[in-house]
């Protein structure tokens, strides 16, 4: 293999696993623009969201399109229970409780998921698995590919969802102005568990996107964290700035694995993260804040 | 019930409220001192951990409890502490001026990585420390040259005024020392305009901004002595567990520190001592009921992170003042008995507060 094909094939994988990343850091940008909170247990619904998957997939010998549907319409319930019962509850206190109510939440979907699923890692046969496409002479897996294309349409489907629908721009409203979004009448508390319940619908995704590249297995929230070098990359608080910072991630890891010694691929999105806060700490994207007495 | 009549300023940021916590707390300092020579070596050595977490906890409550900031990565400076300290020990540098070093290169340490972040709010601190604390795990397993990596490091005796501080019971009594220490240093610094000034900022960085508070200074400053306090402790921890391994200091650590300081109660000192004594039990408690839990969820792989994570969960939900609260609670119902009142203490209904202009 010559050197500008591997080049591309390394980008090509750093923009799927890049896009994962993106996906995951989407959900945290979503509930933190509505509700200024940060789900630190984003990546242990992702986990969630594939086990469920795995189980309608390979358990109940469901087709991989509908039980990867039903998958997302579970996690997506699950995300606005999440919110209704529990999360609603620690509105008005310190940020930090909220971030350490959902780090403590993320501990016990995992014990959860180890006792329901087990600790082995699993995966489910998709249509992607262990298939290469032939773009112009290049060979790429369709699994990357599939993650690439999957994620563009999500991002379509939202981008349409939150500017044509009406319940999309009551969302864009209640997250601009809650106070404003409840004179006019829009039931914002519902919106907010919506919000959670798109969130996590889309951390199922993720993980469904995910499965074909690398097993499902409970330890798979800890991306999560990667994630978050996305999202603070993008701004925190712009949707295409998280994906964008999601590729960034994943294509400079790809870099980092193949240049460096063992070992140091997996510290590279934190050094990453890092260094953005050191030069440009609001982000590639950065809204136009202040502060309100 | 006990009236307090004041009649000068100063009485309100006294040290001792009056004279009953006076001989409470020295009928305590008396008791922990004469502790080794009644209890076996066993509990000393589980007393003198829990005044290292105590140490760490008090530590992190500064930052936690009393500023408002969250650290995620808290494990780190332990790390470093304990490092420092056992590689300037190794280099035959006395215990008397490799403790204090330890702290202070940990404090600088937190100085760094909070300067960038602090300017951001406070969630910025919690994810660049949850990084920080992975990166700083990485390079304990890859900088071999210096400690050790996975083949551990054998931590040397250390003396004092050529006495070496051996077993169980010359851990305790250092860790004690520390722990006055840090206890005396920060009930002090709470009552200075330093300390003031990181409350004010807690409660509303607004309105501490617009008394003239410099909020990425206080903030950089809190985050600094919490960091050295726990690098105080970490050095300490070296001599407690003996030989360092470079994956003891996870983000697993890190969330039972945050929990030492939720379980204990937000903003209040005796909370980080009383979260301490809980997080070193629970395990303890896990080991002995193990084998009569139903179901086999005592052979479970996860079981004690997910038990931190559930104790979390409760506390933020039902309890907020944590063991403190509780304390609290309890004693208001004797003063007040039998005249109790249902709303005592319930929990004022709040709003949620937006940092963002709209």
């Amino acid at each position: 293999m010559d050197d500008a094909a591997r080049i591309l094939q390394l980008i090509v994988n750093g923009a799927a696993s890049g896009c994962i990343y993106g996906l995951i850091a989407l959900g945290f940008v979503l509930i933190y623009k509505a509700t200024e909170m940060v789900n630190f247990a984003q990546g242990d619904v992702m986990m969630i969201g594939g086990f469920i998957a795995f189980s309608l997939i390979t358990q109940f010998h469901m087709p991989y399109w509908i039980g990867g549907l039903l998958a997302i319409i579970i996690t997506a319930a699950f995300g606005y229970a999440l919110d209704a019962l529990i999360i609603r509850r620690v509105i008005g206190q310190p940020q930090f409780a909220v971030v350490m109510l959902t780090l403590g939440l993320g501990f016990i979907f995992r014990a959860a998921a180890g006792i329901t699923w087990g600790y082995d890692s699993v995966g489910f046969n998709t249509p992607f698995t262990n298939k290469r496409a032939n773009i112009g002479g290049l060979v790429l897996g369709q699994d990357n590919l599939s993650i690439i294309v999957g994620t563009v349409l999500l991002c379509g489907v939202l981008y349409l969802f939150f500017s044509k629908t009406r319940l999309g721009v009551a969302m864009q409203a209640a997250s601009q102005n809650q106070l404003a979004a409840y004179y006019m009448g829009i039931p914002v508390r519902t919106i907010f568990s919506l919000i959670w319940a798109i969130s996590a619908g889309v951390a199922c995704l993720a993980g469904i996107l995910l499965s074909p590249v690398s097993m499902i297995d409970v330890n798979m929230g800890f991306l999560g964290i990667k994630a978050f070098a996305a999202a603070v990359i993008g701004g925190f608080g712009s949707i295409p700035g998280s994906l964008i910072g999601g590729v960034i991630v994943g294509i400079v890891e790809q870099f980092a694995g193949y240049d460096l010694p063992a070992g140091f691929q997996e510290v590279t999105s934190n050094v990453v993260l890092l260094l953005m806060l050191l030069v440009r700490p609001q982000g590639l994207f950065a809204e136009r804040t202040g502060k309100r007495v | 019930m006990r009236y307090l009549f004041r009649t000068q300023y100063r009485q309100d940021i006294a040290l001792w409220r009056h004279n009953g916590d006076r001989f409470w707390y020295g009928l305590l300092a008396v008791l922990v001192l004469i502790a080794p020579l009644v209890l076996g070596e066993f509990y000393i050595g589980e007393l003198g951990a829990v005044f290292i977490f105590a140490i760490a906890g008090v530590g992190l409550m500064l930052l936690v409890g009393y500023t408002g900031l969250i650290s995620l990565g808290h494990a780190a400076f332990l790390g470093i502490g304990a490092y420092v300290n056992a590689v300037l020990l190794a280099q035959g540098v006395p215990f008397l001026v490799t403790l204090p070093a330890a702290g202070l290169f940990t404090a600088l340490c937190g100085a760094a990585i909070g300067r960038p972040t602090l300017r951001m709010s406070g969630l910025y601190l919690a994810i660049a420390t949850l990084a920080f604390g992975s990166i700083v795990g990485t390079v304990f397993q890859k900088w071999t040259a210096v400690t050790g990596g996975f083949d551990g490091f054998a931590v040397p005796t250390p003396t004092i005024f050529g006495i070496p501080v051996e077993g169980a019971t010359g851990i305790y009594y250092v860790s004690l020392v520390v722990l006055a220490f840090v206890l005396c240093v920060s009930a002090n610094l709470l009552r200075s305009p330093t300390g003031r000034a990181m409350v004010a900022i807690r409660d509303s960085e607004v309105s501490a901004q617009s008394m003239g508070i410099h909020l990425a200074r206080y903030k950089t400053l809190a985050f600094a002595i919490s960091a050295g306090m726990t690098g105080l402790a970490g050095a300490l921890f070296a001599h407690y567990v003996r030989f360092l391994a470079p994956d003891a200091f996870d983000v697993l650590l890190s969330v039972q520190f945050v929990t030492i300081v939720f379980v204990g109660g937000l903003g209040s000192l005796r909370g980080a001592i009383l979260g301490a004594m809980f997080v070193r039990l629970l395990p303890q408690f896990i080991a002995v009921v193990r084998d009569d839990l139903p179901f086999g969820i005592g052979r479970l792989p996860g079981l004690e992170p997910s038990l931190f994570g559930l104790v979390l969960v409760l506390v933020i939900l039902f309890q907020p003042g944590g063991l403190n609260g509780m304390w609290l609670k309890f004693k208001a119902w004797f003063q007040a008995f039998p005249f109790k009142r249902q709303t005592g203490f319930r929990r004022q209904k709040s709003y949620a507060k937006s940092e963002r202009l709209r």
